[in-house]
Formats: structure tokens, C-alpha cells, sequence
């Protein structure tokens, strides 16, 4: 049995210790947010946090899991408040099929938790993520934008 | 112009009409569309919309979701004559079963050639206008008061001369019951107060909230999962596979063999893939083991060289025209197979019980789905359902139904039980239709005053249509194939084009544009080439071929004068320009780019004007624009699926290389031109002219013309 918190609840699961992380969350505890894009921590569509830190979840064993903290989309609004994240994505339209998105939105999370005013250059260097339908300019403006948010509510 | 899947469309009409009319049949599942937080409760009011009491109202969808946001646009077409609260709109996708049971009552289902909003705006607007005018009859009926006294705005009835009021829901129940009118009057353009204005999309929300949208995303009680292995040579087939090797392992359900391919079946995705991992399998790979990106090549360029190929077009006379030439332009060209590479693999989800079936897929035609299922499992189409899933992405691909015949073959072998197949990213590599190898070779004339006279092309091409409609081939022509240059918009005195058709053992299929994703890029390069050896501009150049051509025109000066065509630029900063028509939509691109002598590529600005006729939602237009320059860019830079030993050699996107951020040029001009009269495509038609448009600006930066893609393969790189 390994247990792991996700989105503040918590779950023992009965896998191997080397399945990874994704396969977990979507198929074992059916948390569908995070999604299954190359199996190979090259898209980044299964992007979630371990203990605030985007990872591939693709490439994590749970066993890597065990006893921490796992955050998903799905765990990202605040007593039904969008994260100003989300807001932003929506406020800019950036989703096209979508199906990149929620990795999309985990990494830029991730990196404005670290950096309050990303540049250009900070966003290229954290947003490794693929879109194919190519909606990159919308996230970097909508990058921006929650940025601009973030500093004025905690300001 | 291509219709896509029309071939199984037609399957699908000729099963419909040998399964009769007798349609009275219990469900497994009840008839239900699946929509995010849709609730149709209320009286329907025409096929296409529910008003619901709370004056909500959800618009029916009949074509796919796969991010280019038609079903927004398709709901705005209703709502502009319905004259509904916009606000209070949701969508849902239609249900094939009932799609079947009420005689296609929907229309065509298929999503692909940019045709969702072209092919049914004027049965969707007049949907809206003939609900509109049931709700209103309603309220003059119970009013008592001619319904010309009446008038319908933001979902409210009011009339005009008492002010009374009536909200659509209050009147919703008693209009279902009148007969829709026969003919409905549709608003002047000048009238619209939706289309045309950005609208925010319906999808947004529940997809930044990570919603199980997705195919992949479907979850049913019990069930399983499977995983495949396909012949990795295209046409070969299953030998034998060693099933005891995984026996008793933990979470197995079944090892299922198909014709050319091993399906694992389990109790979670990741147990039956490393399981499939583990089984030997022997495949027939059949005639193709030796076959390469070089012997298909070679294959393919022979009909460059054949003496006796199909002639698809001969006006005047070129070989006469060629003996008078002053000059002569001879050159050839290259594009390679292309994959899809939509971000959700392929998958499928399928319950056969008994002789009934129910599917959930993500695909680009639920009815050829229904029909594919249908047969697949030998039932009648009565008793299938298809449940539409939002798509990650499709891009042609899913227009397909090879995923889903597969996973309706592990549903039945596992009978009783749902079954998810999802691909693993290197099967959905090695096992797409991919973009068709192709190879011109053009010869051009030019006068002594530098006008073109005479034109030839030869075209040695992979047929889509060979394999999908064979019937469009007439006597060895697929016209199909020839998008972009057997209707090139130019005139020309002497043209004549030539087609040989030449097939390898590669499935080749519609990937976004088709065949305007690499016939404009060979055709506009030339174009360019001519403009050199003419010593003309080559913007002036093209406008003077264009005279007869306004829409063509109209987006190539567009381009032109929003990138200042003409105007000084920066030191060593080169522009590129290039102009084409396609999906019913016109589009011109510029880039400006500079080159360093090591080859580094920098992309400083591109500009894209599109005219697609009306824009329905131009927040969606230039999301198309930004995403076609993505796509086009992705397969100018680096696209390029090769094989070795009758198999695919990229497995997944460490060697199929996609856009990222950083690599996605920052200044991206999306210029909309409508110039109203007609409906046209906006998915595919921006990405026509980008290759072409940057392959001329390198060559304005370099002296150095390209000819062959991807650009990797020139020794060129992004800066
Ligand atoms: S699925 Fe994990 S990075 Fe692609
Ligand atoms: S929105 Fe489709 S892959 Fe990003």
C-alpha cells in the first residue's frame, strides 16, 4: 500500500511502487485532469505539483509520491474561486482543444509561484510544454496578465 | 474542392437504408448527448435547440469540437435568428442513435475541409429563425394579438403595442407544439448582432478547469483497459504471439488478436502496455521489410521521369511557347510524408452486449464511427450508439476509423464489459495516414519583357483519394491531389499539368490543408523563382498574373500593405511573400526573417490576411491564424516522417520535433478581411501560404533557393 495525498485528500493505493504517477491519478484514483501526452516527459500535458514542484507525472513512479503532496487541476480553485491562473485563460481565451491546457496551466502556476514577474525569457525557459494547436502567444499574454493580478492581490 | 469522408458516410446511407425504417427499439443506454453541464429538459423547438424553462437555451451540435471552436460558432448562427440571451446558450453534441432513429435529421456529422460552419450555416440560421417565429406565434397566441404586433429580442417576446412581455421559456412548451413554418426569412448581414463580434467560446470554462472532456477521459463501471501493438510495417500481418510469457500477471484480463495487431487487455492502461511490452510477437511484415524513405523516393520520382502520365489540364500550347521563350525556369521540388500529431493519441472506448454496441469516441465523424462500429460488430445500425467526446486535437486524423473498428474487436472479445484502447504515443507515430510524399517538377517561360507565357507542371504524387474515394479517380487523374495548381488562380496562356499517381505501401490521409499544406509551397517558390529571372518584385509580379482573380488579389495586397511591402527594413532583414486560396477561404502571408551566415533563422514578423467571406467569431479567426502558423511552421522547420525497413523511424517527440513556446514567433499579425458574399473555411486556408511565403524570404535573405523540406534538412535552425 502507498499512500499519497492528492488535492488535499488522502489515498492508499494498492500498485506497483514503480507505476507512474499518471497512470495513478487517471486510472486508479480518477483524477482525469492531468493527461497523457507522449509517456516520455517530453509534452508536459501530465504536468502536476509534488510539493509545489511541476513534474511530469508520466516519468514519476508513485512510489517517488508516497507520503507527499499531489496537486492536480483539479485541486487548483479555492473554495470555488478560480486561481487567478485560470482566470487569466479565461479572460485571454487561450484554450483551443483544451487538451494540453491543464499541464499548460500547472506550469504557469508553478512558475509565478517562483517568479512574480516573469519576462519573455523567464516564460520560454519554464513553458517547455507542447501545444499542438499552438495557442502559445494567448499563454504567454495570459502569463502576463495573472502575473499583473498576483501582484495586486498580494500586494 | 474535397469532401472528407464522404465514403463512409455513404457506407453508413446504405446500411441505413437496409436496416428499413422500423426503428421502435429499447436502448441499452438511453438516447443522451453528453455536454458539459448541458441540461436539454425543456420542449425542443426544431432539431437544433431546447428552451428550457429557466430560458436557458442548448443549441445542438452535429460536427466535432477539436479546438477550432466551431461549436461556439455553430451555436452563434442559431442564436443570431433565435434571438435568444447569448448568455444563457450552452451546447451539446448530438447522439448518433438518435441521429439514426430520426432519419440523419442532423446532416452530415463530419468535421474535416474546414466545413462545419460553411456546409450548415444556412440550416442552422434558418433553425434559429423558424424557433423564433414558433416562440413568438405562441405569445401572440396566448396574447391573442396578430404575431406581426410581436417581436422577439435577448429572449424576451414583447408586444408593441400593450408592452406586454413573455420570456422564450414562459412560451417554450406551446410553441414546441406548432408546426415549424415552411419558410423562414433570414436577417440582412447588416443586421447581425453576433456574427461578426468576438463572442467569448462556450468550451473555455470547463477546459481550464480540467474537465473529463476528453475520449481519453472516459470512465464507465467495470472497466477495462487495453493497449496495442500493430504490425510495424504497413500491410503486413499478426504471425503468431507467445500469450503464456504474461500469463497469470498481475491485473491481465485477455490477450486479444486482431488481423495485424495484439491488443493487451487489463485492469488499469499502464499494466496492459508493459505486459504488451513483454509479449513476443512474430509479425508477417509481408512485401514491404525493405521498403525506405529512399526506394519510396525514388518510387514516387519516377513519375517525374515517366513519358506517360495523365494530363489533368492543357490550355494553349506550352511546348510551342517554350521554343519562343527568352527565358527558361526549370526546377523540382520535395515534400515528405508528414503524421498528425494531435496531442491526445488515439482511443476509443466500446460496450458490445448481446448484439448491441456503445461507443465513445473522439472523433472527426460520429455517424462514420456509428457505421464503422455497426459493422465492425455485424449489427444493425439501430443498435449502436456513439457518444462524442470533445477531441485533443484532430487535425484529419480522426476522421479515421481504424481506432475505433479495433476497439469494438476488444469489446467484443471481452463481452459484457467496457473497454477503453488507447494508443501509446509511438503506435499513434508509426501508425497514422500520414501527409503524402510528393515531388513537382515545373518548367516555365518567360518573354522577352519578362511576362510568363508557358507553364508546366508534373506532379508525382501519393493519392488520398485512392484509398478513401477511388471513384473520384478519373483515368488515373485525382484532381484532389492536384489542390493549388490544376485551379492555380493565376492566367496563364499555356498551362499544362500532368499528374502521376504513384501509391507506396505508406496509408497516406488528410492532414490540416491536405494538399495546400505542400502544393502552394512548391507553386509559390516557383512563382518566386520566375519573379528573379523576370527582375521583378515578386509581390508586382504575382498582382499582375492576378488581374482576374479580386479575392486573391484582395489578400495579397492586404499582406502586402499591413507588413509595408516596399518599405526599407532593417539591415540584413529579408521579406518572403506568397498568396493562396483554399477551403473557400483566401489567404496572403508575409514574413520578414533574417539568416546568419551560420544558418540561424530568425522569423521577426509574419502576417496572415484571410478572407473567409463572413467571420462568424473573430476571436476564434485569429486563434485559427495563430494556430495554423504553429502547425505550418512545426512541419516547415522540422516535419518529417521517414522509414527504414518498410517502417516508421520517429517513435515520439523527441525525434518528431513540435513548436514550443520559444520557438513560436512573438509577432504574429492576424489580418481579417471579410469581404462578405460567401462562406469559406478559416481552420486550414492561413496555413496555405506560410511555407512558401517564408522558404521566398530566406531565399530574399540567402540567395539560396529551397526546394526540398523540412528546413533542418537545409542546414537551417531557428536562432
Ligand atoms: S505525457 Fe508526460 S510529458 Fe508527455
Ligand atoms: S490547446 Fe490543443 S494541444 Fe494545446
Amino acid at each position: 500500500m502507498i499512500e499519497l495525498t492528492v488535492n488535499g485528500r488522502k489515498h492508499s493505493v494498492d500498485v506497483e511502487p514503480e507505476m507512474p504517477l499518471l497512470w495513478v491519478l487517471r486510472d486508479v484514483l480518477d483524477v482525469k485532469g492531468p493527461k497523457f501526452g507522449c509517456g516520455i516527459a517530453q509534452c508536459g500535458a501530465c504536468t502536476v505539483h509534488l510539493n509545489g514542484e511541476p513534474v511530469r507525472s508520466c516519468s514519476v513512479p508513485v512510489s517517488a509520491a508516497a507520503n507527499q503532496k499531489v496537486l492536480t487541476i483539479e485541486g487548483l480553485a479555492q473554495r470555488g474561486q478560480l486561481h487567478p491562473v485560470q482566470k487569466a485563460w479565461i479572460d485571454h481565451e487561450v484554450p483551443q482543444c483544451g487538451y494540453c491546457q491543464s499541464g499548460q496551466i500547472m506550469a504557469a502556476v508553478a512558475l509565478l509561484a517562483k517568479n512574480r514577474d516573469p519576462s519573455d525569457k523567464d516564460i520560454d525557459a519554464a513553458m517547455t510544454n507542447i501545444c499542438r494547436c499552438g495557442t502559445y502567444a494567448r499563454i504567454r499574454t495570459a502569463i502576463h496578465a495573472a502575473a499583473k493580478t498576483l501582484k495586486s492581490t498580494k500586494a | 474542392m474535397p469532401i472528407l469522408f464522404r465514403k463512409s458516410r455513404r457506407d453508413f446511407l446504405k446500411v441505413s437504408t437496409a436496416a428499413g425504417g422500423g426503428l421502435a427499439l429499447q436502448f441499452m443506454i438511453p438516447a443522451r448527448a453528453i455536454a458539459a453541464g448541458a441540461v436539454a429538459k425543456g420542449p425542443e423547438l426544431t432539431a437544433w435547440l431546447v428552451v428550457n424553462p429557466d430560458n436557458s437555451v442548448v443549441i445542438r451540435v452535429a460536427r466535432s469540437e477539436m479546438g477550432q471552436g466551431s461549436s461556439t460558432g455553430l451555436a452563434m448562427l442559431v442564436a443570431e435568428e433565435l434571438e435568444c440571451d447569448w448568455t444563457k446558450v450552452r451546447t451539446e453534441f448530438v447522439s448518433t442513435a438518435e441521429h439514426v432513429r430520426r432519419n440523419r435529421v442532423w446532416g452530415s456529422m463530419a468535421t474535416g475541409g474546414s466545413r462545419s460552419i460553411r456546409d450548415s450555416q444556412e440550416y442552422l440560421r434558418q433553425a434559429g429563425a423558424a424557433a423564433r417565429e414558433m416562440l413568438v406565434a405562441a405569445a401572440a397566441q396566448r396574447w391573442k394579438v396578430p404575431a406581426s404586433e410581436c417581436d422577439a429580442e435577448n429572449g424576451v417576446i414583447t408586444h408593441t403595442l400593450s408592452l406586454r412581455k413573455l420570456r422564450f421559456g414562459q412560451v417554450a412548451l406551446a410553441a414546441s407544439k406548432l408546426e415549424p413554418p415552411k419558410d423562414v426569412k433570414l436577417k440582412d448581414p447588416k443586421a447581425w448582432n453576433l456574427i461578426g463580434k468576438p463572442a467569448r467560446r462556450l468550451d473555455i470554462p470547463d477546459k481550464v478547469r480540467g474537465k473529463p472532456l476528453f475520449g481519453i477521459d472516459v470512465q464507465q463501471p467495470g472497466m477495462a483497459y487495453a493497449a496495442i501493438a500493430q504490425c510495424p510495417v504497413f500491410r503486413g500481418k499478426l504471425a503468431t504471439v507467445a500469450g503464456e510469457r504474461i500469463k497469470g500477471m498481475r491485473g491481465l484480463i485477455k490477450v486479444v488478436q486482431l488481423e495485424d495487431a495484439v491488443a493487451v487487455v487489463a485492469d488499469n492502461w499502464w499494466r496492459a502496455d508493459r505486459m504488451l511490452k513483454l509479449l513476443p510477437i512474430e509479425w508477417d511484415v509481408g512485401p514491404n521489410g525493405g521498403a525506405s524513405t529512399e526506394s519510396i523516393r525514388e518510387f514516387v520520382r519516377f513519375g517525374l521521369e515517366d513519358s506517360s502520365v495523365p494530363v489533368a489540364r492543357d490550355d494553349g500550347n506550352v511546348e510551342a511557347a517554350f521554343a519562343q521563350a527568352a527565358k527558361l525556369i526549370e526546377s523540382e521540388y520535395y515534400a515528405p510524408f508528414l503524421n498528425h500529431a494531435p496531442l491526445e493519441p488515439m482511443n476509443c472506448t466500446a460496450l458490445v452486449k448481446g448484439d448491441r454496441v456503445e461507443v465513445w469516441a473522439p472523433t472527426q465523424n460520429a455517424e462514420a464511427t456509428h457505421a464503422a462500429a455497426a459493422a465492425t460488430a455485424g449489427v444493425p445500425l439501430e443498435n449502436v450508439e456513439v457518444h462524442l467526446t470533445h477531441l485533443g486535437g484532430g487535425f484529419g486524423r480522426r476522421g479515421f476509423q481504424d481506432y475505433t473498428r479495433q476497439a469494438v474487436s476488444i469489446a467484443k472479445a471481452v463481452e459484457g464489459r467496457p473497454v477503453k484502447l488507447l494508443w501509446s504515443r509511438e503506435e499513434d507515430m508509426q501508425h497514422d495516414y500520414y501527409r503524402p510524399m510528393t515531388l513537382m517538377r515545373f518548367k516555365a517561360a518567360l518573354d522577352s519583357s519578362g511576362k510568363l507565357t508557358a507553364w508546366r507542371v508534373r506532379d508525382a504524387s501519393h493519392s488520398i483519394m485512392a484509398g478513401v474515394r477511388p471513384q473520384e479517380i478519373k483515368e488515373g487523374i485525382d484532381r484532389h491531389a492536384l489542390g493549388g495548381i490544376v485551379d492555380m488562380p493565376y492566367e496563364v496562356p499555356n498551362l499544362r499539368i500532368e499528374f502521376a499517381m504513384r501509391n507506396s505501401h505508406v496509408p497516406v490521409g488528410f492532414m490540416r490543408t491536405v494538399f495546400h499544406s505542400q502544393n502552394p509551397f512548391m507553386r509559390e517558390c516557383f512563382v518566386d523563382e520566375m519573379a528573379s529571372a523576370a527582375g521583378k518584385d515578386p509581390y508586382e509580379f504575382r498582382r499582375a498574373l492576378l488581374q482576374g482573380r479580386p479575392k486573391d488579389l484582395g489578400v495579397l495586397d492586404a499582406a502586402a500593405r499591413v507588413s509595408g511591402w516596399g518599405s526599407p527594413l532593417p539591415a540584413g532583414v529579408h521579406r518572403g511573400i506568397a498568396v493562396q486560396d483554399s477551403h473557400g477561404s483566401y489567404a496572403g502571408a508575409v514574413f520578414e526573417v533574417s539568416v546568419s551566415a551560420a544558418g540561424e533563422l530568425d522569423i521577426r514578423r509574419v502576417v496572415v490576411a484571410v478572407d473567409p467571406g463572413y467571420v462568424v467569431n473573430p476571436d476564434s479567426a485569429e486563434a485559427q491564424v495563430q494556430s495554423c502558423v504553429a502547425y505550418g511552421l512545426t512541419s516547415v522547420l522540422w516535419g518529417e516522417i521517414t522509414l527504414r525497413e518498410g517502417r516508421v523511424e520517429q517513435s515520439n517527440f523527441h525525434d518528431y520535433r513540435l513548436m514550443r513556446i520559444a520557438e513560436m514567433p512573438k509577432r504574429i499579425e492576424a489580418v481579417l478581411v471579410p469581404s462578405g458574399g460567401f462562406w469559406g473555411g478559416m481552420g486550414e486556408t492561413p496555413l496555405a501560404p506560410l511555407a512558401p511565403a517564408l522558404a521566398n524570404a530566406i531565399f530574399a535573405a540567402t540567395g539560396k533557393r529551397i526546394r526540398s523540406l523540412p528546413l533542418k534538412n537545409q542546414g537551417l535552425r531557428l536562432a
